[in-house]
């Protein structure tokens, strides 16, 4: 594993997988939009404004989602301090926010037509904003911060602790009584969707899933080539100085 | 147009919520490739000027 966590190997590896990878996702995106705009039925409580799950809800997935994979990254950048996991972590950061931004926009659009109000300040819809202004914290680090080194550890640190908010989101719908609705798909009772619905909401989350592993493998790919670059202007700055010691 | 046509009385709102998302995965994507480009040119313009890695000398 260590092997192929090394930077140039990773750059290697991601080169060969990337235009598959953007292949798949195109693919499962005409697939997934095709099934949600010509297939699936209107729901019968929701109607036609279900078609808005089919982006909310791998959004919602991916905000939480990401925000895990920084805090494992986070992990793996304290303990081991490994760059990979470090670069990892940092470009997750917006990406993250993004989906989280989209996840809440949605639910807006889709909470007036349905609740008739674009807010409330419901457990689930709070969690999910604290979640992004973690987001937000973490890419204020980063762009505060110069040095990569001690960016990383503070922006670690916050990920790790903001962890803990990963839970709340996922259980606010059963610790406490919510507007939104509790789950519907991860049940242990399996999913309360109709297969009409279930099979493009699903489509359309390993396409969202597939595009979240393009966007992270180029941005981490653009940060690696950022240090590098860095690097070799300090380095060319160190030799115009000893040069000018020297004369 | 006949798919928008059938969206029902909150079509505006399941439309804002598909451009929404254009919007912010388009922008998104837009500036990873944009950032990642430009850190490919910086690099290229280095190692023009003969400022090299340890590992590529």
């Amino acid at each position: 594993m260590q092997r192929f966590a090394n930077p140039t190997r990773f750059m290697q590896i991601s080169d060969a997988v990337m235009p598959w990878l953007v292949g798949l996702t195109l693919l499962l995106f005409a697939v997934g939009l095709y099934l949600a705009w010509f297939v699936a039925p209107p729901d019968y409580q929701q109607g036609e404004t279900v078609r808005i799950m089919f982006i909310h809800v791998p959004a919602a997935w991916l905000a939480m989602a990401v925000y895990t994979l920084i805090a494992a990254a986070s992990i793996g950048s304290l303990i081991w301090r490994h760059p990979l996991a470090d670069v990892a972590a940092k470009v997750a950061a917006p990406i993250g926010a993004c989906f989280t931004l989209l996840a809440l926009i949605t639910g807006m659009l889709w909470g007036k037509p349905m609740w008739g109000a674009y807010w409330v300040w419901d457990a689930r819809l709070t969690s999910v904003l604290i979640l992004f202004f973690l987001y937000l914290g973490l890419i204020a680090i980063w762009q505060a911060i110069d040095d990569y080194s001690r960016a990383g550890r503070t922006a670690a640190i916050l990920a790790i602790v903001g962890f803990v908010n990963v839970p709340i989101i996922k259980f606010s719908v059963d610790w406490w009584n919510t507007l939104h609705q509790p789950a519907s798909i991860v049940r242990i009772d399996g999913p309360s969707i109709h297969l009409s619905i279930l099979v493009p909401l699903l489509v359309m989350a390993i396409a969202f899933t597939c595009l979240f592993v393009v966007l992270q493998l180029l941005a981490m790919k653009a940060e690696i080539l950022r240090r590098r670059v860095a690097t070799l202007q300090a380095g060319r700055v160190a030799s115009a100085i000893q040069a000018q010691a020297a004369s | 147009m006949a798919v928008f046509a059938d969206l029902g009385p909150h079509a505006g709102f399941i439309v804002a919520a598909y451009g929404a998302a254009i919007v912010l995965v388009g922008g998104l994507s837009a500036w990873i490739i944009a950032d990642y480009r430009r850190q490919l040119r910086q690099l290229a313009e280095l190692e023009a000027r003969g400022v090299k890695r340890r590992s590529s000398r």
